[in-house]
């Protein structure tokens, strides 16, 4: 071990910095001594572009849902807070908001970051992407302003605006959310648009229409109009430029309203919730960890229990939203389809599937373990096993690869005859993966539903047959869903996409309802046998908080290598060429590594602003050592 | 008889596992399972077990009890020494199987389905974009049933005078010549082959057969030949009628979109 002095270590570090500057410097230098004033392509210096942007963009990203997930459940919370006059709840959502201040300003830079190098190494690109999309530039300046300011009234004006002015304080919560989505929505359509520059035909402005059919009466002159449209419907789909030269025949609206516009709303709506809550978890599973005194203990306990619960609404309809992207990219372009689940990307898939499985196992893991928590939980732990057993082994049929070929020996295959298992290949389908994604929703939902009835009893009188009814609902679901699945492996697959699989779907979704209605009634008067011991947790659920931030992290950025490569060559998916030097698909292990730098860089980062938030925290506890320190323990969800 | 401790109940769940796996699913009621897919499941088994034993503390302190007593406690010094060598010798196996042999050659790691190209072609002629391109004579399904019938017949004709030496009689891979090749030849009995892809990749697959692979996700090694240096366009697009209508299966269909 080193016996310098504090002094000697300053001076190698202040060497070693001098070093890495010097380093950085002169290899940057050699990118800025050409002159490159009209280049298609710039060289970012060292990494290159292509990783420059993917390093940018994906924090960005990162950054971007954390600040827009957490105003979404931070304003809920405090409405039940102001509901039910439960102070803890309004003083949780404050945290929450304190957290996203940290982060807001990182999200601003991040995102200034990735313009620059958008600029600087893609100016054909950008320069396409602002002709077409100019004016809803302006209007994301207009809207980032509006979020800033109602942010800044949100954080700022929180305990101003207590009392009578609290319906206030919640409506800017509310508007700070509508802003938040809005951004979202306005930036989404420039890369949605990249992936997808088409829209149906019935979706059209007649601006549009007018051009594509003048372009195709071009292309075949032998044509007349009425000839043209004769097989055309308002659902075909329609490009939105001249295939030849590349030239933008529609209004700016149709290229916002591309095919997966929409569908990729959705799915980074749910997304921000459920990643926003995780990471909301993680930070209190790690202030958990760290805590001093009961109190602490107990205060983030529960605030680690609410980001999970959060987490977990987000996640259980998250899957649907992402079958319905997938099913929009189908539509958009078969061959884009099949490389998505079919050929080039589809192991991402499979690495997917282990992921998802690992959230869902977390999450009910954190759920049993607060059940330990609970006197009066007992009585469900005899159904743990079985539970996890239904949990593993959907899992277990979700994560099985289709074919085998990549990851059997030649003689393996020979044993099997052939590159699918003879049996297992059945669970690589999407029927079956359908099926159990929906078992594994059903059996986290019913976890729930003991963690919620935990430590309670019924007095109504019906409460007997409430859980028959109850139990009948849950058991006739999954042999429903099973059959429906089973039935997927007969049918076509336009009646399985868009008949069956929204069944199963409607059914999973109607359990939940149904169930959910019966056991608030069957609770309502429900007596108490014990209550949560808050801060019992065990410091092992702690670290499954933290393992599911991590898995979320990794996820967002693994599904967004597969949204952008599914582009492949392309900058704007057949209509503009990638000839970059970049202009090549990175393979999967490529992409692993780079979004696990990716996930590193981002939680220094949120270590670091989180840091910053304890450090001020506990200087002003110095300053104020006779400060009231806030006491949960006993309280209740 | 004294009751199994837990750690020792886990144990004996995990290999049983690893049985069921290896030798009953694997061996009695189907095909052997590579050994990458078992320890796959395996780690899924472990994760259960794992997470079982930790949710509550007693349980978690119960399963660790024997671990701890077998390296701290005095009266367990043979159980340690056999551990001391047993452990070593195991990963020495491990290690040794896992490196030594050499006798398998690699796996064959292709991706099974191939990324089509933008344009749908026979020969040098673009019949549409791949997502586009339709069977011209499947509008007879309902509008000329027995047009559709003798198209229909047609492909037979051409299946059985070209394809079923691979393919098979019941199209199902097992065509005499089934065994020397591989990767096998399709099996369209599979509901995860014809309903997963249109019509307009099969005739691409048909039409430039195994030479018309594309270029990323080599080696294809397929056997299939290109089909359009003997085949006509209306054969290829009949045969594929051929293939639904005798498996039962149609090709994929794209609906409307949101």
């Amino acid at each position: 071990m080193c016996r310098c002095s504090s002094q000697t270590k300053k001076r190698i570090f202040l060497i070693i910095g001098f070093v890495l500057l010097g380093f950085v410097l002169f290899s940057i230098v050699p990118a800025f001594a050409q002159d490159m004033t009209d280049a298609e392509y710039r060289p970012f210096p060292m990494i290159g572009s292509r990783n420059a942007a993917w390093i940018a963009a994906q924090l960005h990203l990162l950054f971007g849902a954390f600040i827009l997930g957490v105003p979404m459940f931070a304003v809920i919370i405090e409405f039940i807070g102001w509901k039910t006059k439960e102070e803890r709840y309004d003083r949780m959502a404050q945290e929450f908001i304190k957290l996203c201040m940290g982060a807001f300003s990182t999200t601003a830079l991040l995102g200034g970051v990735l313009v620059f190098i958008l600029l600087w190494c893609y100016p054909k690109v950008m320069s396409k992407l602002s002709g077409i999309f100019g004016p809803t530039m302006i209007f994301y300046v207009v809207l980032f302003f509006g979020e800033t300011f109602t942010l800044y009234l949100y954080s700022y004006g929180w305990d101003k605006m207590q009392g009578r002015h609290k319906g206030w304080h919640l409506f800017l919560g509310v508007l700070l959310n509508v802003w938040g989505t809005a951004i979202m929505f306005v930036s989404n359509t420039w890369l949605t648009y990249q992936t997808s520059p088409a829209t149906q035909y019935g979706k059209l402005s007649e601006k549009a229409k007018e051009g594509w059919l003048e372009y195709t009466l071009s292309q075949n002159p032998e044509l007349t109009r009425a000839e043209v449209l004769k097989d055309v419907t308002d659902a075909t789909v329609t490009n939105l430029h001249n295939e030849t030269t590349g030239e933008f025949l529609g209004t700016v609206w149709d290229a916002v309203n591309n095919f997966t516009w929409m569908p990729v709303n959705i799915h980074r709506l749910i997304g921000n919730i459920a990643f926003g809550g995780s990471i909301v978890a993680a930070y209190a599973a790690f202030r958990f960890l760290v805590a001093k005194t009961k109190e602490e203990k107990a205060h983030y306990d529960w605030m680690g229990y609410n980001g999970n619960f959060i987490a977990l609404c987000g996640l259980i309809p998250l899957p649907f939203a992402g079958y319905w992207l997938g099913r929009e990219i189908y539509m958009f372009n078969n061959t884009m389809g099949v490389n998505m689940m079919g050929a080039l990307f589809s192991w991402l898939f499979i690495i997917q599937a282990v992921m998802i499985g690992i959230l869902f196992i977390g999450a009910n893991y954190y759920l049993w373990s607060g059940m330990g928590r609970i006197e009066g939980a007992e009585k469900y732990a005899r159904y743990r096993p079985i539970m996890i057993a239904i949990i593993v082994i959907c899992v277990g049929i979700w994560m099985t690869p289709r074919t085998l070929s990549s990851i059997s020996t030649a003689s393996e295959q020979s044993a099997m005859g052939g590159s699918n298992h003879p049996h297992l290949g059945w669970f690589g389908l999407m029927t079956a993966k359908n099926t159990v994604v929906n078992i594994v929703i059903l059996t986290t939902f019913l976890s729930f539903l003991f963690y919620r009835r935990s430590g309670k009893h019924p007095t109504a009188n019906w409460k007997n047959l409430g859980n028959i009814v109850i139990s009948s609902i849950f058991f006739l679901g999954v042999v429903v869903i099973v059959v429906i699945g089973i039935v997927g492996f007969a049918v076509e697959s336009d009646v399985r996409v868009n008949v069956l699989t929204p069944w199963q779907v409607l059914v999973a979704l109607a359990v939940m309802v149904v169930v959910t209605i019966i056991d608030i009634f069957m609770y309502r008067k429900a007596t108490t046998s014990g209550t949560i011991k808050w801060g019992g947790m065990t410091d092992r659920s702690q670290y499954v908080l933290i393992l599911l931030a991590i898995t979320f992290t990794s996820l967002m950025g693994l599904m967004g290598y597969a949204r952008s490569g599914l582009r492949e060559g392309w900058h704007i998916f057949g209509v503009m060429k990638d000839t970059s030097v970049d202009a090549y698909t990175p393979s999967l292990s490529s992409a692993v590594n780079m979004v696990s730098i990716i996930m590193v860089i981002f939680f220094a980062l949120v270590g670091f602003i989180f840091w910053l938030g304890l450090w001020g925290e506990k200087k002003k506890q110095k300053a104020v050592p006779t400060m009231e320190t806030e006491t949960l323990a006993e309280g209740n969800d | 008889m004294k009751k199994p401790s837990l750690f020792t109940i886990c144990f004996v769940i995990f290999i049983l596992c690893w049985v069921f796996l290896r030798f009953f699913i694997g061996g009695v009621i189907s095909k052997p399972i590579p050994n990458s897919v078992i320890l796959m499941y395996m780690a899924l088994v472990f994760i259960a077990i794992l997470v079982h034993i930790s949710v509550e503390d007693t349980r978690f302190r119960e399963f660790l009890r024997p671990i701890h007593e077998t390296l701290v406690d005095e009266n367990r010094s043979t159980r340690r020494l056999v551990f001391a060598v047993l452990i070593p010798l195991l990963m020495c196996g491990f290690t040794y199987t896992n490196i030594a042999k050499k006798a398998n050659p690699p796996g064959d790691p292709r991706t099974v389905h191939p990324t089509p190209p933008d344009n749908l072609m026979y020969k040098d002629i673009v019949l549409g974009t791949m997502d586009k391109a339709e069977n011209p004579f499947r509008h007879y399904e309902k509008d000329n049933p027995e047009a559709y019938k003798s198209h229909i017949e047609n492909g037979r004709t051409v299946y059985y005078q070209n394809c079923f030496y691979c393919h098979g009689d019941h199209l199902d891979g097992k065509g005499h010549f089934a065994d020397a090749l591989n990767p096998l030849p399709a099996n369209f009995q599979d509901p995860g082959v014809l309903p997963n892809f249109s019509e307009s990749f099969f005739f691409w697959r048909i039409s430039k057969g195994g030479p018309g692979m594309p270029a990323s996700g080599t080696p294809w090694n397929s056997a299939m030949p290109i089909w359009e240096d003997y085949l006509t366009q209306d054969e290829i697009w009949e045969v594929i009628l051929f293939l639904s209508d005798y498996t039962g299966y149609k090709p994929r269909t794209f609906g409307e979109g949101h």
